[in-house]
Parts: structure tokens; C-alpha cells; sequence
């Protein structure tokens, strides 16, 4: 039985029928467009499909189900914090004045944002341990970006503009090299020491007059605390060069551990995973980004500001002077923000260290139950996530991680991160999070092992697999090399405009 | 904790298989001089205290103005299907569609919006989304510069600011020029962007540019020559950016007729809240050639092992998690929730609605401008425009403010807007939209006559 | 057993030296590890090429290649095929899979890369 829905649909396009749908807006005076001069106007109507509302309902309801969701089923999907998205996030959004705040609005009318938002900061400079955050970037990469080009203003304000290099661990995210090149950055890659850690040594060779920065992200992509870390942010410091975190990990160390504290100069949050904003199928998401005082000036403009009457209005550019400027158009995404709040209050400092046990205790619990059957790389404690390894499985079956991720699927799971870190041999990055029962973690734990079992007995099904899914493997060959990615066969809306 | 899914011994449980005595020993390995102190933050709020806390910060934003402000940020009306669909669980709680076999509804909902835009723009590549209109226009500005390894823009003043600040900020990054376009001042073609300017920096020696950055509807509600611009630009050998709406687009002839080899844009305006600024949609769109420059995920049509229809995420090589230091743009989370917002907004209205949400307002601007215009407000400029426009009131700022007091919010002063254009230092962007009605905007004028013309209308109470 | 008539480098490109012009491509292997290519990146003609430089790039469907120079030159000819079927480089990939025709700037040079043995070796040490 498919885990999710099997009725694979038409698109809207083959749905669409000439005089479906429409009657929801009174038609405007035939005259409304007259004074648009004819050479800017459309010469042909959109192909834009005609749908009636019964058939757009039943199209995305099916479409929705699907999908496999947090709301489905567990997903212990690595680096990704896939914990429950609580419903009073959604209500809180859509609360009208929140919801109806025009990003231009005056201050005067935009007290509850305003406070929220300044709240808002506060907690995660708190949970940080950092003096001041940034609520602008839409996404934890964008956040990367704000906060590495600080860095560099922060250099160039000094004179120092022969530091062109960024420093980045092998195990790194993708999105730190990428960020370090659209800063202007040339990435210069560090290799990890066997223990899953950095090679300290590899770093201090690396680390130099050139050295703007280096990213780290703590825990490691491998669920690892970094146990040198001081040794790295010393070192990092006196060769002038600053520390960015990428914040991906806080699910693990929230009230255990303080970027700001241990030396970090600037770190991201996502609140799409620490803090549960939903990820809505690829986003939105938040970068927030908090900073040490000494990148404080450069901040994104604008900030919100508590006058001493207790009412908050934004910051005019004038008072930011330094400010690398603006990321994105208005203040941000203020609606993935309010959910963040909303989950912060909910939680509180001891709730949400409770969630680091929580998730930690999770993720260790899997890793004690599945280290029999799959290699478990590090002998060592980690914190929310876990590298698994089906190497020997490999070797000795020829079934790979992707295939016994497949079969996941046919045993009703979502499976993990896959081949992710890239330094581990077959490698699923495991992370529970601290919203799933016992109950889930030990089923989980036994289609695992039976899947491991079948690679034994019966190699030919875990390959092939999925099984009970609404499509099989997909070609995915085809799909890069001849890319169909719009529909065609739309010529225009079928029943003329009244015009 | 309010999520917490622990019975009584289920930690103690999970302790002995691990075998250890108390969670603190899986901390262990952070040095002792780095463990945090407890967190000040106020105590968790159980969720009944905590709904009102949300309330009451919701209840102190007034948005019960009569509302006539646009500036990159519009007021409409959404279907009520919109919501319902986007509330489902599968589509919000789920994540990136890595595992495509169960992630065909996201996928296909993904091609569906790419098809709907394609449509919409006239252009044939789009974007799986970006973070909002401002980011979408600097990466379009980096893919012309990659496209056409040249690393100078033009860009319009014309052009939202908040765009072009963004755009600097990316541009910055990147090590690339930008210039901006300077506006006609005065006559018929007064707030448009001015050719002559174009003309003479696109001729520039030894600074070839890479793409020209114009706006349609520009920041001030005018139309702009897009066409022309797109012609100089591409004598000049550089990539004509055009950043649109995606509203006019059902009326307004779309960049792929004028030319245009990448559009940019907002795509809020297609159902989704305001929300004091996002999260939004940024769109992206390309024509053929440029397919492999486009920045953010693409989904593509195949067929599985049995041949059987599906989607997938396609030409990954080009993003960050593959190409690492050498991808195009570094973003992983983008804004898809949004661009299903906005397919179901396009599905449940179709292009007969889209055409008369776009045409009713600009009825209602014309009704706008007329009574704006009778209370001494006139239009400050002569072009054609759709449904935004600026207009002539001394004191603006002022007005603006007193005008407030009486429940309008009445646009923005274009001082405080385009606080660089001199022209501009006394007026008001005012906006209308299918949800503006008759009576707002008699409310309006009559406010406004009062405040101009305390003696004439019988004073200003 | 790779071609016996070819040289080759340590990041896997193939070369055949034809008088002062050579072709060149990649191995089997590295076509194996890539898995199905989707796209192949290459220079325009007329581009000079540095040895050792990365010339282009060569796409999987969950991967990406650098190609680089063996030795350096002038690309006279790009494979056009590739362009609309770049599965030839998987299929044969230093038959119809060949990447670029080359003018050297020292044909002594290709002498000095790997032999087909040599070249073997490298790849059973892994």
C-alpha cells in the first residue's frame, strides 16, 4: 500500500475547457482599457487555462496527496530539521492584521509587526548569544550571503582588501562555497580529519593574510560538535580573518551552546528548521543572522528601533551609514517570522533546550539501534543527526544507499538525506527530531533493518524498488537533456474577451 | 514542551538502549568553558495565553484604512479556494522534491506555475521561484552579466528602489558596475526613462554593457517604450531585463513581445497577503538561449520505468549542492508554497478574471484620477499609465500624515519614495485595485479637498 | 582495457595526436563515474588552450565535471553531436564521444602523458 496518494493527475492545461470557470469578479466598464495606448497592450490574450472552481479544488486536493509530508509520516530527512509544524504558527499568520500590514505602511499603523519583529530579534540574539540580528534575508543562503558580505565591508573598512579567500570545510553545504563566490570570494576547501572533525592543522596551514573568513557549520554537516572549536576561532583570529556559523545545526545545541559566546562573529539561523516554519514543499523559509558588535554597522537597513515611549518605528538609512545595503525588497518575510515567534513563545528558554535534548537523545537512540546493521562511521556520541553507511552493504550485495532509499518509500517512510556529506562512502544523513514517538523511531529503526535484510536475501526487490508508489524510478537522463519544463499545446483562452 | 511526543519512560528508554544515565552525557564534547547558561527568555506560553498574546499584537496594526497604496506591494482580492488548497498539510509540510516518486504533487504543481508564467511573460524558461521581486531582478542582472561576459548594467531609476538597492548590494558581491538611468524630467514623456541617457552610456567606449534593467509599469505607474529600450539595448550587444507585474501582464503586452531576454518581477500581487512584506515570489524568466544561465531550480516533464508521466527537478548540475563554488547563485530554499499560491490563484481566476482584475483597476484609477484631479490634486505626469499613478499635492508629507488621522492611507509621498528625484519632491503614488471602491475613494478626495482647501470646502475638521 | 593508440591524463581525458593536431575526450571511466551525461560544456573555436586549464564542463544528472586541458593548443573543432545527444559520451566515448579537435601548440607534449598502462594503473590504485 502506497504511502501516499496514487491518482496521478492531468495538468490544468488538459483540464481546461473553453467557458469554464470565471464569475468570481463583476466585469469592469467596456471602456476601461481605451485610454492604454494600443502598442502596449497584449495583441493576443494569455494561454491561461479555463477551470471551474470544483474542478481547481479537486486538481490541488489530489495533486496534495501526492505528496508525502511532516503530516504524513516521519522524515528523517539529515540536515533538513523536519519536526512538526505547529497549526498555531498557521492561524497566527493569517490573523488579518498581520496578514493585510502593507510593507510600505507607516510606522504609526505597523505597531504590533514592529513590536513583534523587535521581540523577535531579541530572542534569537539571546539564543545566539550574539549583540544584534538582521531580520532581512528570505532564506538561510541569503543569510550566508548578508553575513559574508559584512565580512568583506567589514575588511574594506579597515583598508585590508587583500583578503580574497573564504575557508571551507569538505563537508560544507553546498551553499557556503556558492555564497563565498557571489561575495566575491575565491573558496579555498579544507579537508576533515578522520574523527569527522576539522583538520585543525589543514586549517591553520590554509589560514593567512588572505583569509576573510572561515565557514563552519557546528554541529558538523555529520552531526558532529566541533570539540576544537576554540583552538579554530583563535587561530581564525589572529590570523585577522572572522568566523561565520551556518546556523543549519542550532536544532542540536539550543540553550547547550552559544555561537556568539564561543567566538562565532556572524552565524545564520533557518527558521524552517530550528524553528519550525514550514518548508512548503522547497520554502519560504528566514535567514535571520545575527552578528557580534564588531559587524554591527553593516547590518541590512532597515532595522526596527524601540524609542523610549515604548513605541518601535524603522530605522532611516541615515543611521546606518555603514549598512551593505538591502537584500531583498521590504522589511522581510514577515510572515514566516511571526510563525517563528509564535513557536520561540510557545517554547520559551527551557522548552527549547528541552528540544536539543530531545532531538539529540533521538537521534542517538537510532544510531544505538542501527549500528548492527549499518556502519556507523565516528564511534563517538552525536547530536541531532547521524551518518549511516552502506558501503559494506555495497560491497557485498551490490544494493546501494539510493536503492535502499527507495525501498524506504515501499515500507511507508520518506528516506533520509542521501550522499550527503559527500566524504562519507553511501552515506544517509539520519535526523529524527525531537517531535517523533518511540513508537515512530523503533518502526522506523525495523524497516531499516529488514531493508538491510533483503539486500541479503533479496537484492533484485531493493533495487528495483519503489514498488508501491504512484510512479516508479524516474528518467531523469531524458529529463536534463531534452527539458520539457512548460506545457505547450495552450494557444490563448478559447472564448474571446469582452472588450 | 508543547510538541513533545515523550511518555513517561520513554526518555529513560532511549537512555538505556543508548546506554548512558542522563542526556547531559551526549554533551559531553562541548568544552566546559563554552556550556550556555540557561536562556533568558520568558517562560513558554501555553497556547490559549499565547493566541491572545498573537491577537494583541495583530490588533495593533491598524489595517482598516482606506487603502490606496501600491509601490511594489498590492491590494487584492484572493479566491477563497487559494487558502483552503494552501492550508492542506501535503503541500505546506513538505519538503524540497528530492525524492520525486513521492513528491509528484509539489512537482507538478511547480511545472504547472512555470507553464502558467511562461504563458503570462510570453518568454519560455522559468524559474522554480525566487525570494521576491528585488532579489529576482539581481540575479536576472548576474545572469546577463554571465551570459554576456560583460559586467556593467544599466538599470532605470524607474525601476522600483528597493530593486535597484538590492540589485547594488548583489552587484557589489559580484564586482560588477551599475549605472543608473536618469528620467525625463519634464514634457509628455516626464517620469519615463530617459533614451536619450541610454542611448549616449550605452555608447560608452571601452564600458560594454550587459544588460539594461527598465520597469512595466515603472515605480511611478507609467509605461515605459519597451520596445525602443530593448531595440538600443540590443545594439549595443547588451540583454534587455524587463521587470514586470504580473497582473498588467494579462493586458499589458508581456517582455516576450517587446523583446525582452529575462524577466523579473513580484509575483505577490497573484493571491498572495501582503504581509508586511513577504513572504513574496520573486519571478524569473528567460527565453530558450539563455536556459543554462537561469539561476534556482527548474522542474521538467518525464516518464518513469514503465513510461508513465511525471515530474522531476531537472538540470540540477547547474545548483549549488553540485556545483558548489562555481554554481550560478548560491539558493537552496526558495519560495515554493508561493508559486502554488500563486498557480491556484491563476487556475481559480483563469484569464477572463485576470483580465477584469487588471482592467477594474484601472477603471477605478481613471474614477481616482478624476476625483483627485476635482479636489486639486492633479495628475503630475502625462503618459499612460494602468492603475498606479502619481499625483500634484504641495505638502505631501503633510497631507499624507493628516490624512492618515482620517483613515486613509493615502499611497506614499514620492519625496519619500524617490527621495533622489527632485521632480518628485511633492507628490503622492496612489494606487487603485479591484478591491478599491467607489465610496474609499470619494472618502478620499473629499479628505484631500478639505486639506487643500480648508476655506473653499469649510474647513479641514 | 582503454585504447592502446591514445595518451592520457590524471583527471581522465583521452588524447589522439594526428600530426600537429590531436582530439581529444574522456575515458570510459570517467564517463562510469559520472554517470548519464546531460550536457557538455565546450570552448568556442578559435579559444587557446593553456595545458593543465579547465577548457569546459561535463554534467550528470547529479554531477558536474571540469574538463581539463592535456596539453595546450587551439581548438580548430568542437563535437557538435553532443550538443543534442550528449549520451555519446557515454556510449562511446572516444569514438563518437570526442569533445575537441586541437591544433598543438607542441605535439611532444602528448608524449609525456600517460600511457595506456600507465594510465590503468592509476585507475586500479583508485
Amino acid at each position: 500500500m502506497s504511502v501516499v496518494g496514487e491518482r496521478l493527475q492531468p495538468t490544468i492545461f488538459e483540464l481546461s475547457r473553453p467557458g469554464r470557470g470565471g464569475g468570481k469578479i463583476p466585469h469592469p466598464p467596456a471602456d476601461a482599457l481605451d485610454r492604454i495606448p494600443p502598442g502596449s497592450r497584449r495583441t493576443t490574450p494569455p494561454a491561461l487555462p479555463e477551470l471551474a472552481e470544483p474542478e481547481v479544488t479537486r486538481h490541488f486536493v489530489n495533486l496534495s496527496q501526492l505528496n508525502y509530508s511532516v503530516d504524513t509520516g516521519f522524515y528523517p530527512l539529515g540536515s533538513c530539521t523536519m519536526k512538526y509544524n505547529p497549526k498555531l504558527n498557521e492561524w497566527a499568520a493569517r490573523l488579518p492584521g498581520f496578514a493585510n500590514l502593507h510593507p510600505m505602511a507607516p510606522d504609526s499603523v505597523a505597531q504590533g509587526t514592529l513590536a513583534l519583529l523587535w521581540e523577535l530579534e531579541g530572542m534569537l540574539a539571546e539564543i545566539s548569544g550574539m549583540d544584534a540580528v538582521t531580520l532581512q534575508p528570505a532564506a538561510g543562503a541569503q543569510g550566508e550571503l548578508t553575513g559574508i558580505l559584512m565580512v568583506r565591508a567589514y575588511h574594506r573598512a579597515r583598508g585590508d582588501t587583500a583578503r580574497d579567500e573564504v575557508l571551507v570545510p569538505d563537508s560544507s553545504h553546498g551553499t557556503n562555497p556558492a555564497t563565498a563566490s557571489m561575495a566575491g570570494f575565491r573558496t579555498i576547501t579544507i579537508p576533515s580529519a578522520p574523527d569527522g572533525g576539522v583538520d585543525i592543522d589543514a586549517f591553520k596551514a590554509a589560514l593567512g593574510p588572505r583569509t576573510a573568513a572561515i565557514m563552519i557549520t557546528n554541529p558538523s554537516t555529520l552531526g558532529l560538535f566541533e570539540r576544537r572549536i576554540s583552538e579554530l576561532l583563535d587561530a581564525t583570529h589572529a590570523a585577522g580573518a572572522l568566523a561565520y556559523m551556518d546556523g543549519a545545526n542550532l536544532n542540536a545545541i539550543l540553550g547547550r551552546f552559544r555561537p556568539g559566546d564561543a567566538g562565532f562573529d556572524v552565524m545564520h539561523f533557518n527558521t524552517h528548521k530550528t524553528f519550525s516554519t514550514p518548508h512548503g514543499g522547497g520554502g519560504p523559509g528566514a535567514g535571520p543572522v545575527g552578528v557580534r558588535r564588531v559587524l554591527e554597522p553593516y547590518l541590512p537597513a532597515p532595522r526596527v528601533i524601540r524609542e523610549a515611549d515604548g513605541t518601535f518605528r524603522l530605522e532611516t538609512s541615515r543611521e546606518r551609514p555603514m549598512s551593505i545595503g538591502r537584500v531583498r525588497s521590504f522589511f522581510g518575510s514577515t510572515g514566516v517570522l511571526v510563525r517563528a515567534y509564535a513557536y520561540i513563545r510557545a517554547h520559551g528558554g527551557t522548552g527549547l533546550h528541552e528540544v536539543s535534548d530531545d532531538a539529540v537523545l533521538a537521534a542517538n537512540y537510532l544510531r544505538a539501534r542501527l549500528r548492527g546493521t549499518y556502519q556507523v562511521p565516528f564511534d563517538r556520541p552525536c547530536k541531532h543527526e547521524f551518518v549511516a553507511s552502506a558501503a559494506d552493504i555495497k560491497h557485498r550485495t551490490g544494493v546501494r544507499t539510493l536503492d535502499i532509499a527507495k525501498r524506504l518509500i515501499d515500507k511507508g517512510y520518506h528516506p533520509p538525506t542521501i550522499y550527503f556529506p559527500l566524504t562519507v562512502e553511501e552515506g544517509m544523513l539520519i535526523e529524527p527530531t525531537e517531535t517523533e514517538s518511540l513508537e515512530t523511531l523503533d518502526a522506523f529503526a525495523e524497516a531499516m533493518i529488514e531493508i538491510a535484510h533483503e539486500a541479503e536475501t533479496d537484492p533484485g526487490l531493493v533495487t528495483s524498488a519503489p514498488h508501491v508508489a504512484p510512479v516508479r524510478r524516474l528518467d531523469e537522463a531524458t529529463a536534463a537533456r531534452q527539458p520539457n519544463l512548460r506545457w505547450r499545446g495552450m494557444t490563448g483562452a478559447q472564448t474571446p474577451c469582452p472588450d | 514542551m508543547p510538541y513533545g511526543p515523550h511518555a513517561a519512560d520513554d526518555r529513560a528508554r532511549m537512555l538505556e538502549t543508548i546506554g548512558i544515565d542522563t542526556v547531559d552525557a551526549l554533551f559531553e564534547d562541548i568544552p566546559e568553558g563554552l556550556r550556555a547558561g540557561p536562556l533568558h527568555l520568558d517562560e513558554p506560553e501555553p497556547e490559549l495565553l499565547l493566541t491572545a498574546r498573537l491577537a494583541a499584537l495583530a490588533g495593533r496594526n491598524r489595517v482598516d484604512l482606506a487603502s490606496f497604496l501600491g509601490a511594489g506591494a498590492y491590494r487584492h482580492w484572493t479566491p477563497a479556494v487559494v487558502d483552503q488548497m494552501l492550508l492542506r498539510g501535503e503541500w505546506y509540510t513538505a519538503y524540497t522534491p528530492y525524492q520525486p516518486e513521492v513528491s509528484q504533487g509539489t512537482l507538478q504543481s511547480i511545472y504547472e506555475y512555470q507553464s502558467l508564467l511562461a504563458a503570462l511573460t510570453g518568454l519560455d524558461v522559468v524559474s522554480a521561484s525566487h525570494y521576491d521581486g528585488g532579489a529576482a531582478t539581481a540575479e536576472a542582472a548576474l545572469m546577463a552579466c554571465r551570459a554576456t561576459r560583460r559586467d556593467r548594467i544599466l538599470v532605470s531609476r524607474a525601476v522600483h528602489p528597493h530593486y535597484r538597492q538590492t540589485l547594488e548590494t548583489y552587484a557589489e558581491g559580484a564586482g560588477l558596475e551599475v549605472d543608473e538611468l536618469p528620467l525625463v524630467a519634464e514634457g509628455p514623456l516626464a517620469g519615463t526613462t530617459d533614451l536619450g541617457a541610454l542611448e549616449r552610456l550605452l555608447a560608452e567606449p571601452d564600458r560594454p554593457v550587459a544588460g539594461v534593467v527598465a520597469a512595466q509599469p515603472n515605480v511611478l505607474g507609467l509605461l515605459e517604450a519597451m520596445p525602443e529600450i530593448g531595440s538600443l539595448a540590443h545594439l549595443a550587444g547588451a540583454l534587455f531585463v524587463a521587470v514586470i507585474e504580473p497582473v498588467s501582464l494579462a493586458v499589458l503586452a508581456p517582455p516576450g513581445e517587446y523583446g525582452a531576454d529575462i524577466a523579473a518581477g513580484e509575483g505577490q500581487p497573484l493571491g498572495i497577503p501582503l504581509g508586511y512584506g513577504g513572504p513574496y515570489l520573486g519571478i524569473l524568466a528567460c527565453t530558450d538561449p539563455l536556459i543554462r544561465q537561469i539561476a534556482g531550480r527548474l522542474v521538467g516533464m518525464t516518464a518513469d520505468l514503465d513510461g508513465t508521466r511525471a515530474f522531476v527537478m531537472t538540470m540540477r548540475a547547474r545548483e549549488q549542492d553540485i556545483r558548489r563554488e562555481k554554481a550560478a547563485s548560491n539558493i537552496c530554499t526558495n519560495q515554493a508554497l508561493l508559486a502554488l499560491a500563486a498557480s491556484i490563484y491563476l487556475s481559480a481566476i483563469g484569464p477572463h478574471g485576470l483580465r477584469d482584475v487588471a482592467a477594474t483597476g484601472a477603471a477605478r484609477a481613471t474614477e481616482l484620477e478624476a476625483a483627485l484631479a476635482a479636489a486639486g490634486a492633479p495628475r503630475l505626469h502625462a503618459g499612460p499609465y494602468l492603475n498606479e499613478l502619481v499625483v500634484r499635492v504641495p505638502g505631501a508629507r503633510a497631507v499624507h500624515a493628516r490624512l492618515l488621522d482620517r483613515g486613509i492611507l493615502a499611497g506614499i509621498p514620492t519625496a519619500d519614495l524617490l527621495p533622489d528625484e527632485p521632480s518628485l519632491s511633492d507628490g503622492l503614488l496612489v494606487c487603485a485595485t479591484e478591491v478599491t471602491t467607489s465610496d474609499e475613494i470619494a472618502r478620499f478626495a473629499a479628505a484631500l479637498a478639505a486639506e487643500l482647501d480648508p476655506v473653499a470646502t469649510g474647513g479641514a475638521a | 582495457m582503454v585504447p592502446g593508440d591514445l595518451r592520457y591524463t590524471k583527471e581522465h581525458e583521452w588524447i589522439r595526436l594526428e600530426g600537429d593536431e590531436a582530439v581529444v575526450g574522456i575515458t570510459r571511466f570517467a564517463a562510469d563515474q559520472l554517470g548519464d551525461i546531460v550536457f557538455v560544456e565546450l570552448p568556442a573555436p578559435g579559444r587557446a588552450l593553456e595545458a593543465h586549464a579547465t577548457f569546459g564542463v561535463v554534467e550528470s544528472v547529479k554531477a558536474v565535471s571540469d574538463l581539463f586541458a592535456p596539453v595546450a593548443g587551439e581548438v580548430i573543432a568542437i563535437n557538435d553531436a553532443l550538443a543534442g545527444a550528449p549520451e555519446l559520451v557515454n556510449s562511446d566515448p572516444y569514438g563518437e564521444g570526442w569533445m575537441l579537435r586541437v591544433r598543438l601548440a607542441d605535439a611532444a607534449a602528448v608524449e609525456a602523458l600517460l600511457d595506456p598502462s600507465a594510465y590503468e594503473q592509476l585507475v586500479a590504485e583508485g
